[in-house]
């Protein structure tokens, strides 16, 4: 809402306080203003001027000479290049000395050898907001009415003196969305007296009965509970005074004519949208608001054919819509220049009404967004009767007895009892009761003793957003000021704070992470279809959810994995030159188990990893290895250690999981047989994507964290530290290529008994001497006995039992 | 032989006094101390000599023996610590080229304003609390007071997966979910980190997805001057012990009275920048009184109990923290941006 200083005057004064003062206590009292407008921007010496004659220039075709009569001792001769000047017109003149906003001089010069002393101004030149002319002003200099007075400062006739206060209105406060209603407020701050108009006073009626020339009936009383309407006859369509249009402008509104200027007047100074029909357009003056038919259909006044559908308001006459309730008027009975009477209405229209239709059309005005917060039903009636006697004014209107209406205001004011103890209970305060009615007379809310530290207060209709007792205790605090609210500690029992099992967990997978070289990203919730189907889906069954209405199809889908986004980071910072990385994310994947999705998507959390590039830093001597499928193997076990689970309790399964090079990647899973459940998976992404991409080999997991949280084990159990030595027995095993490492381990570990500590593989090689298909793999087994030292026989008792083993089982060889 | 000893020693010495190389000292340590050495061929005509004699000349012998070796071991040792210096100034190396450094990643930025945060409460006796990503409209609006068609609801405009499902528009659904967790129990104190979403389009302040971090207290007794208190003590811990706040009265929905909350700036310490716009204040959150409806639809008697909330945007004060001036740089993950936070 942009509020005049010059208006709010009308009704406070605002003597000794300056648009920035006043604009800040607004702020510390609730309604935020960023921004003050000052309409003048730097003028001096402009005048208004007469346009005597006008020639055209002896040597250009595009310039006038002009002798202006400027108030000035003698005429003086303007060269003007506009289009739209001619002799006869009241313009802005600036005369030589003058100063225009953007810093420009007017200086005595000659045109193409003509003198030219001053410059007629365009509106655009004295830094008005010409988008509010009509286009052939914005286009040329700026015509004023023939009335003006000649010589007058141009600032006095465009009132450009004048401070605008942008209002940031929280949705509560529809109440300002009025200059009464911002007066309200300010007299509530400054603590000074209100003058109001009193519409009804002004109103002269004819002596001939509205309700003998129009009617008015409500069909849908619970969207439109209050319509009253007046009839005016004989009105003189015009441009509107120009100090109406001043303020019109100020606020951001176009002037049009003098009846619509005037609607659109009344609804900045009460909030009220009113609306003009041409009368003699509607059947027999008859106005009946109704609930619109399915299929009917209106042509609203911007010429567009709309279809209605039954939740939309509609006024009609004759059984035909003529307006859409608060949104816009229809095309026929629209004011026109050929208006001679007219139907003013002014009504409260339900709110959620007004939204929905305004929202589906796409059609928001100053007028429906004012109904969307509920109008105040008490300014229904002076509303109507201030425009009514300023279109008896200004249109030469007569205003015919009595107003026509269906419904009632409904405006008693609600009585709220509040309490002084709860009042300081809530705030912390110590206020008396004396303060505390002080404040509620600033904000004119009569209020009285209840006894017992009660208060009665009324709130008057036009602050609808006040029902509670702590609305009211908001009241009291923003005026009383929040900064003089104490500070203090909370009191009661005290409470321990802490992380859940699953915060903890995730954290320490960030330090972990972190500290071993790996670095956190975040990627979007959201990503394409195309990227959910690239990888196996921890989520296994269900599928993935889609939004209803996406920005761009590259963020429509909720994530199915954090893969895809790990991938585009790499690929950002690949172009970037940067492609030696180490990332991991933690976050959610959503899935559903539903066809048509009805409760909430399941969202499970996961860790991801990548890896691409060289791993470690660059050094100045050292060459780093690339990065292969065992770093990010061994990334992944390093978390599950530090997580304290069990390597046994983990398997890795060469299936080819979906979006991995078929040959070097894996599922993991925990638990055996029937409750074997997938985890993660793991491998080099598929050298086609890789390409697709232009990446690197790159190595990524990805990891379900529930499963982990369970299977976490935070509890360290000291062992006795071993006192005495263990043996060491290499073995080189010869096998088919295809026999898997974990296999031979197994083998080993179930045949060599308790001796065995550790197995450990240490090296892997396949070549010629070995024969077509082999390998070898060289295992290194350590023995101990931790009440003695072991002989040179138990230990080759036990080794040779685990290799007749892999000789059974696999056909080994031990290599020589 | 006595003479032929002398002679052995005064010649031995002398060719000794020239020796500049360690292996002409052992070939003459060999020469003359040497199992076929000089000395060991003269004392060969010991067995010609009386037994009187045999113990004269025997310690003769042993005093030549004595005065070579120790010339040849001083003359070793200062070959030996010759060598020693010469293999150091070989070794020398230049300081000045870099170290090879461990390599180590960081915590995002938005993730490490989260637990400081976290941290900041947790050691105020605040429970971690979390919520879905995606929420019900009962949750989202209308268990906070907004009910459908209210219009607070254009304050945000959402993304739907249904008419009744949604991306979260704020993680204060995650209040409305506690309160009935908690089944009416008193007192409730939580934070609630998480992502929210919004129909923005993305620009240098503006991001359909943001994280949120959401307080909330209840208690028999719990004040406005308890939220200020609570408030002031979090960002002196968050921005340093000089940090002012100053709350200005707003709206929100769920709580009344309302305020928005500044705090001095934290690179100016409130004399007016760039940063602050010359005002010396930034806006870095929203907090009030929790609505009576809001607490009576978490199963609190709104007459017995009070509480406050408060919510602030994570990286308008990552933004802030770290100077951070465009939010697109949290989600590019762009490593030269991300290596910057390698820090404690």
């Amino acid at each position: 809402m942009r509020v005049s200083t010059d208006w709010l005057s009308d009704y406070i004064s605002l003597e000794g306080v300056t648009s920035e003062d006043l604009a800040s206590r607004i702020t510390s009292a609730g309604i935020e203003i960023d921004v003050i407008e000052k309409r003048n921007q730097g003028i001096n010496k402009v005048v208004v001027g007469y346009v005597k004659s006008k020639e055209k220039h002896p040597d250009a075709d595009k310039l006038n000479v002009c002798i202006v009569d400027a108030g000035q001792e003698e005429d003086i001769q303007i060269v003007c290049g506009a289009k739209n000047v001619d002799a006869g017109q009241k313009v802005p003149v600036a005369l030589v000395g003058a100063k225009l906003p953007g810093g420009m001089d007017i200086k005595k010069a000659k045109l193409r050898g003509v003198l030219s002393q001053g410059m007629i101004c365009s509106a655009k030149e004295l830094g008005m907001n010409d988008k509010l002319l009509p286009k052939e002003l914005q286009e040329g200099i700026l015509v004023l009415p023939a009335e003006t007075e000649i010589g007058k400062p141009i600032v006095d006739v465009l009132g450009l003196n004048d401070e605008i206060l942008e209002l940031d209105l929280t949705p509560n406060r529809s109440d300002c969305l009025s200059m009464l209603g911002a007066a309200y407020e300010v007299s509530a701050i400054l603590g000074r007296e209100l003058s109001l108009p009193n519409p009804e006073k002004e109103v002269m009626e004819v002596h001939d009965t509205a309700a003998d020339h129009i009617s008015v009936t409500i069909g849908a009383a619970e969207q439109c509970s209050h319509y009253a309407a007046r009839y005016i006859t004989g009105v003189r369509i015009a441009p509107s005074p120009l100090w109406m249009q001043n303020r019109l402008m100020a606020a951001g509104v176009r002037p049009i004519n003098n009846i619509v200027d005037i609607t659109n007047y009344v609804m900045l100074e009460y909030g009220q949208p009113l609306h003009a029909f041409d009368a003699d357009h509607l059947k027999d003056g008859a106005v009946h608001v109704r609930m619109a038919e399915a299929g009917e259909t209106m042509v609203t006044l911007d010429g567009a054919e709309r279809r209605l559908e039954p939740h939309m308001l509609v006024i009609t006459a004759g059984g035909k819509p003529v307006a859409l309730a608060g949104v816009m008027g229809g095309l026929d009975s629209e004011v026109t220049d050929g208006t001679v009477n007219i139907l003013l209405e002014s009504a409260k229209f339900d709110g959620g009404t007004v939204r929905k239709t305004s929202r589906q059309l796409g059609l928001r005005s100053e007028a429906s967004s004012r109904f969307e917060k509920e109008v105040d039903p008490a300014a229904v009636i002076p509303a109507l009767n201030r425009a009514a006697a300023l279109m008896a004014k200004y249109a030469d209107g007569a205003v015919h007895q009595g107003i026509v209406e269906a419904g009632s205001a409904h405006a008693e004011p609600t009585v709220i009892t509040l309490s002084l103890e709860k009042l300081n209970r809530y705030l912390g305060t110590e206020l008396s009761l004396l303060e505390v009615k002080t404040i509620f007379s600033r904000l004119h809310f009569p209020s009285g003793d209840a006894g017992q530290g009660l208060v009665d207060v009324q709130v008057p209709s036009r602050r609808g957003d006040i029902v509670l007792d702590v609305d009211l205790i908001e009241e009291v605090a923003r005026l009383y000021g929040y900064d003089n609210i104490p500070t203090t500690a909370i009191e009661g029992p005290t409470t321990p704070g802490s992380l859940t099992k699953a915060q903890a967990i995730r954290r320490s997978l960030r330090r972990l992470l972190t500290h071993s070289g790996f670095q956190e990203v975040l990627g979007y919730s959201f990503i394409h279809p195309q990227q959910a189907e690239m990888f196996t889906s921890l989520a296994s069954e269900g599928t993935a959810v889609k939004l209803a209405m996406p920005m761009s199809e590259d963020r429509s889908v909720l994530r199915t994995s954090l893969l895809p986004q790990l991938l585009d980071i790499a690929v950002y910072n690949h172009n970037r030159k940067q492609p030696d990385l180490a990332l991991f994310e933690i976050g959610n994947l959503f899935h559903t188990l539903e066809e048509t999705l009805t409760k909430q998507p399941l969202e499970r959390p996961v860790l991801g990893l990548l890896m691409t590039g060289r791993k470690g830093n660059k050094q100045w001597n050292v060459q780093p290895a690339k990065v292969d499928f065992f770093d990010l193997k061994g990334a992944l076990e390093t978390v599950l250690e530090y997580l304290g689970i069990r390597v046994e309790d983990i398997t890795y399964v060469a299936n080819s999981p979906e979006g991995f090079h078929p040959g070097r990647s894996a599922s993991v899973y925990t638990g055996q047989g029937e409750n074997q459940q997938l985890l993660g998976v793991l491998g080099q992404i598929h050298p086609k994507t890789q390409q697709e991409l232009d990446l690197e080999d790159t190595y990524a997991a990805e990891i379900l964290l529930e499963p982990l949280y369970d299977m976490t084990n935070a509890r360290v159990a000291y062992r006795d530290l071993p006192r005495f030595p263990g043996m060491e027995r290499d073995l080189a095993i010869v096998v088919d290529e295809q026999v898997e490492a974990g296999s031979l381990i197994q083998v080993i570990k179930e045949n060599a008994g308790e001796l065995l500590q550790q197995i450990q593989v240490f090296d892997v090689f396949t070549g010629s001497k070995l024969g077509e298909g082999k390998k070898s793999v060289a295992i290194s087994l350590t023995y101990r006995h931790q009440e003695r030292t072991l002989t040179d026989e138990e230990v080759a008792e036990v080794t040779e039992k685990a290799v007749s083993a892999l000789q059974q089982t696999f056909g080994a060889e031990l290599r020589k | 032989m006595k003479e032929k000893l002398e002679a052995l020693k005064q010649e031995a010495l002398a060719q000794l006094q020239d020796v500049n190389d360690p292996q002409q000292l052992n070939d003459l340590r060999v020469k003359y101390l040497g199992k076929k050495g000089a000395l060991t061929e003269i004392l060969r005509g010991m067995g010609a000599l009386s037994a009187e004699e045999r113990p004269v000349i025997g310690q003769v012998a042993n005093d030549v023996r004595g005065a070579i070796e120790e010339v040849i071991s001083s003359k070793q040792e200062a070959f030996q610590e010759q060598e020693t210096e010469e293999r150091l100034r070989a070794e020398k190396v230049d300081v000045t080229l870099p170290g090879r450094k461990l390599t180590q990643g960081a915590v995002h930025p938005l993730s490490k304003v989260i637990q400081d945060i976290e941290d900041i409460f947790i050691g105020m006796g605040y429970r971690v609390a979390e919520g879905p990503e995606v929420e019900t409209d009962y949750f989202n609006f209308e268990a906070l007071n907004l009910p459908k068609n209210h219009p607070a609801r254009d304050m945000q405009d959402s993304f739907y997966l249904t008419e009744d499902l949604l991306m979260r528009t704020q993680t204060s659904p995650v209040q409305a979910r506690t309160m009935l967790s908690m089944q009416g129990k008193a007192p409730v104190k939580i934070i609630c980190p998480g992502r929210v979403f919004r129909r923005d389009d993305d620009d240098a302040t503006h991001s359909f997805q943001f994280h949120q971090i959401e307080g909330l207290v209840i208690g028999e007794n719990i004040r406005m001057s308890d939220l200020k208190g609570t408030l002031l003590q979090f960002v002196q811990e968050m921005f340093g012990d000089n940090t002012q706040i100053r709350l200005r009265p707003s709206f929100f929905p769920f709580t009344e009275p309302s305020a928005e909350v500044d705090v001095s700036c934290v690179k100016c310490g409130g004399s007016g920048c760039r940063v602050c716009k010359q005002t010396g204040w930034l806006e870095i959150l929203g907090c009030g009184m929790v609505h009576p409806k809001v607490l009576e639809m978490g199963g609190y008697d709104s007459e017995k109990y009070s509480g406050f909330a408060f919510g602030m945007g994570v990286e308008r004060i990552a933004m802030l923290k770290y100077g951070v001036d465009d939010i697109r740089h949290f989600f590019n993950n762009d490593a030269a941006f991300l290596n910057q936070f390698t820090r404690i």
